[in-house]
């Protein structure tokens, strides 16, 4: 085929292919445009149907049998804790093996395979987690299906977050402010806890807020172990009156947590609890959101403070 | 050491040294213990894989000493629960492979388009906003994407084909489709900027476009790593559970039409969770064969993934 | 290759002795048989072209090597007047380094105060008295002729300071705790000229109270600032001697090529 040669025929051949380009910077901005109208749907209809079943007393009542008095209480509280045993478990273990990788570890085969572990458990299937709590922590270990069992489960789960996103921050860190403490004669040990871990710090807690607004949202890996979808009780505080003070009946107790109380909602025909759902959908979406949003404005922050 | 009048004093003298040779014992165990101790905890991921390939093992075994493997691979129904038990596992894959296509078909067009307009056309508050929200898309409990598959997006289909049912594939697909976005688009988007300058500027000094720039050079040259985005995009489909719970039923069927309703592996899982299952009965088994059998999926999909994506970076 | 100086001046004292100084990065030797003396409170400069190998003969000073796998040394680095092998398996680095400071290219203050800046190195060594600190900072940074500038911000990032005050904060930080030799690796060559000049100024009023060796790429540099200069090609020590001979008549014919510019 002869190609374009005199100046008119190209001026023609440039005016279609900039024609291709404006068709694709439409087509990318449809699609991000899908993105945008799903979001907004999904918000609206969550926010339709849910904010007017919000209230005082949604927050306060145990789920019920007669949708009105229904209420989230069980499912918060059970989330909240929950969640409190997930970071209790994850942030030191994922910051740890983060600074270990990053500082001590030495390039050999065992690195190596805690390296690939961790790629590959970040691609693991949630449920599959809920498998092996279920086998593990239940019943090999023997802690039931309890908040304890949850929590371990869900640590599991969002380790990788907590370790990348630690070593993440940790390599943002120049080699010349390491290379200027050593030569003050500072250990190993004194280098990371005074310098590495202080500096890292804002990424580390951007991944521990990714993490947990991913734990929250979790709700196969707690079905598995058996999380009730029916609970009409607390758990049992954990601070009290009398010595000792601190009580820790309630991580082997059992529990519910709010995606959950969603699932078991949405699956009733009745339209009501369609609308406790969409409430109970409503507060999640909510906190989640909440969550991602602060990490990400977090780390847009970070990015304009430190200069290194 | 001489002493001239007015110097700083310098040194150590012999009493110092001494000191700190003592303390010196103490200092090299309280680090070596220190490594110990982070060695560990960054050893927990490796006891988690073991953890998990122990008790899908374990619990497959006993369950393949009732069933047949033969019958595992080839039955076509899936009653576990019932007197005549049946265990084809082709039942529940033909649920999860039919609403992952459709996700895929969903995900995979629209995430890359997403990525290259992204990497080589948008401006640059375009990106600065698209790529939180994306992240804010993936970010919503799945638990919500299900309840809108169910409770928006299939009354909207059946107003388009007024037979669908109310439990199918075809919705559920779709969202899990649109929450699977922001992974295939990140990674493609990752590996497109990662593809330099330089061969972008011999595309453009020859005339290009941005379009034909983008396809034939930047595309090309990322294809590892879009690869291994959409392997990525692959294992989330295939592991996907509460989506599929909540809007394709739970009903097991041997089906690949997508209007139709089903179980996958991941949702038949979840039934039986809901369920009381004693401890111990072929019940209880199933669901680690099930397992078991998405395991080696997904770890199949991230290996694949995994090599690619080391590809891309080593290119560069 | 030994090397003594022709004209040895009367006060000098022999602070740290290199005998026989082999270095290797992997298989790569990088450097080759170094033997040469550091006299106590005077200047020792190391010039020659690049990849000559003096940053890696400075850094074995401190055993900044150590950091990094894949190093190995040979011979010894001796150090007056315990007579002890600082390159010794058996001697800790983190003795070496207690003992040993350095300042390096690129001004690396850390992220804290410049208070805390100067502080790092004593409470690395477990002085943590307010009074003690407060001292020695001030005394630090008075010897870097940083404390009129800064004294009224010590709390402030250190951030905040220009190029050439961080420079000099961190050889305050390296003088606060007092150590037997200051290493300087071409401390000005990140640097503009003003702030250079205010370096090799500070240079000047510490020789006769610290030992310093200094790296510099910049032979003007060492003419005007050190007593002793040793000249390295490609790993090897060429000539060692009084500056002032070096500079003036050199006796290898590689030194006199350096200085005179034809090459490197």
């Amino acid at each position: 085929m002869e190609y374009a040669k005199d100046l008119n025929e190209i001026r023609v051949l440039i005016r279609r292919h900039k024609r291709w380009d404006m068709v694709f910077g439409l087509c990318g901005l449809l699609a991000l445009m899908i993105g945008v109208l799903t979001f907004v749907a999904l918000f609206a209809d969550m926010a339709v149907d849910g904010v007017p079943r919000l209230g005082w007393d949604f927050l306060t009542s145990f789920p019920s049998r007669k949708p009105q008095q229904a209420g989230i209480l069980s499912a918060w509280v059970g989330s909240a804790l929950v969640m409190l045993v997930t970071a209790f478990f994850a942030v030191p273990l994922g910051v740890a093996s983060g600074i270990y990788l990053e500082e001590y570890a030495a390039k050999n085969w065992v690195t190596d395979i805690i390296e690939i572990n961790i790629t590959n458990l970040a691609g693991v299937p949630s449920i599959i987690y809920g498998l092996l709590a279920l086998g593990l922590f239940v019943y090999t270990f023997g802690f039931g299906q309890s908040v304890l069992s949850a929590g371990l489960t869900l640590a599991l789960l969002i380790l990788p977050v907590v370790i990348v996103a630690t070593r993440e921050a940790i390599r943002s860190i120049p080699q010349g402010i390491r290379e200027g403490a050593y030569a003050l004669g500072a250990t190993q040990w004194q280098v990371c806890k005074d310098h590495i871990v202080p500096y890292s710090m804002p990424g580390i807690l951007t991944g521990i807020i990714i993490g947990m607004a991913r734990a929250i949202g979790e709700t196969a890996p707690v079905i598995t172990i058996g999380a009730l979808t029916f609970i009409a009780f607390l758990p049992a505080a954990p601070v009290q009156a009398e010595p000792p003070f601190l009580n820790f009946e309630w991580l082997l107790s059992g529990f519910t947590v709010m995606p959950i109380q969603m699932f078991n909602w949405t699956s009733r025909p009745e339209a009501a609890f369609l609308h406790n759902a969409a409430a109970a959908g409503f507060v999640l979406v909510l906190m989640t959101l909440g969550m991602n949003g602060l990490a990400i404005w977090l780390r847009y922050r970070l990015r304009k403070k430190i200069k290194w | 050491m001489s002493a001239v009048p007015g110097d700083i004093t310098i040194g150590m003298d012999s009493a110092t040294l001494s000191t700190r040779l003592a303390h010196r014992r103490s200092r090299i165990v309280r680090e070596r213990i220190i490594e110990l101790v982070l060695f560990l905890a960054a050893l927990v991921s490796v006891f988690t894989t073991i953890g998990i390939v122990y008790i899908l093992i374990k619990e497959s075994v006993v369950f393949f000493q009732e069933v047949p493997f033969w019958d595992f691979l080839t039955d076509t129904q899936w009653t576990p629960l019932f007197s005549d038990a049946h265990f084809g596992i082709m039942v529940l894959l033909s649920g999860t492979l039919t609403s992952s296509v459709v996700a895929l078909l969903v995900a995979i067009p629209l995430g890359t388009i997403i990525a290259i307009y992204l990497s080589e056309f948008a401006p640059f508050w375009v990106r600065e906003v698209a790529k939180p929200f994306l992240e804010l898309l993936g970010g919503v409990p799945t638990i919500v994407y299900g309840y809108f598959a169910l409770l928006f997006v299939t009354p909207l289909l059946q107003k388009i084909y007024p037979g669908l049912p109310g439990f199918n594939l075809l919705s559920a697909g779709i969202v899990m489709g649109i929450m699977i976005i922001p992974y295939v688009s990140s990674i493609s988007e990752d590996a497109m900027r990662a593809v330099p300058m330089s061969l972008r500027e011999g595309s453009y000094a020859m005339g290009a476009t941005r379009f034909q720039t983008a396809i034939k050079v930047v595309v090309p040259a990322a294809i590892s790593g879009i690869a291994s985005a959409y392997i990525l995009g692959i294992s989330r489909a295939v592991g996907e559970t509460m989506i599929l719970a909540v809007a394709a039923g739970q009903q097991p069927n041997l089906t690949f039409n997508p209007l139709e309703p089903a179980a996958t592996i991941t949702a038949y899982i979840v039934q039986v969770a809901l369920g009381d299952l004693p401890h111990g009965s072929i019940g209880y088994q199933t669901i680690f064969a099930a397992g078991l059998t998405l395991m080696l999926f997904t770890l199949a999909c991230n290996i694949g993934g995994h090599v690619l994506r080391k590809s891309f970076r080593e290119t560069y | 290759m030994v090397a003594v100086p022709s004209q040895e001046p009367a006060s000098a004292i022999v602070k740290a002795e290199v005998k026989g100084l082999s270095f290797y990065y992997g298989d790569f030797n990088a450097l080759k048989n170094i033997s040469m003396p550091v006299y106590e409170k005077r200047v020792t400069a190391l010039i020659g072209p690049s990849g000559c190998g003096k940053s890696t003969f400075l850094r074995s000073f401190n055993r900044m090597h150590d950091l990094y796998p894949g190093n190995r040394y040979e011979g010894e680095i001796r150090l007056y007047p315990d007579d002890i092998n600082m390159l010794a398996p058996e001697v800790d680095p983190i003795e070496v380094r207690m003992r040993i400071s350095m300042v390096f290219q690129k001004p690396n203050p850390f992220p804290k105060s410049i208070y805390e800046n100067v502080a790092y190195g004593l409470r690395v060594r477990g002085e943590s008295r307010r009074v003690a600190l407060n001292e020695k900072v001030e005394d630090a940074l008075r010897s870097s002729a940083l404390w009129d500038e800064v004294k009224d911000r010590l709390e402030e990032p250190a951030f905040n300071l220009s190029g050439g005050q961080q420079q000099r904060l961190c050889i305050a930080r390296a003088l606060a705790t007092d150590p037997e030799i200051l290493l300087f690796d071409e401390p000005t060559s990140a640097l503009d000229p003003i702030a250079t000049a205010s370096i090799e100024e500070l240079i000047h009023d510490l020789r006769n109270k610290v030992t310093i060796v200094i790296v510099t790429h910049n032979m003007q540099q060492a003419a005007r600032v050190s007593d002793y200069t040793a000249y390295m090609y490609l790993g090897e020590l060429i000539e060692y001697g009084v500056t002032d001979e070096i500079f003036i008549k050199p006796k290898k014919k590689q030194t006199e090529d350096y200085i005179t510019g034809r090459f490197g």
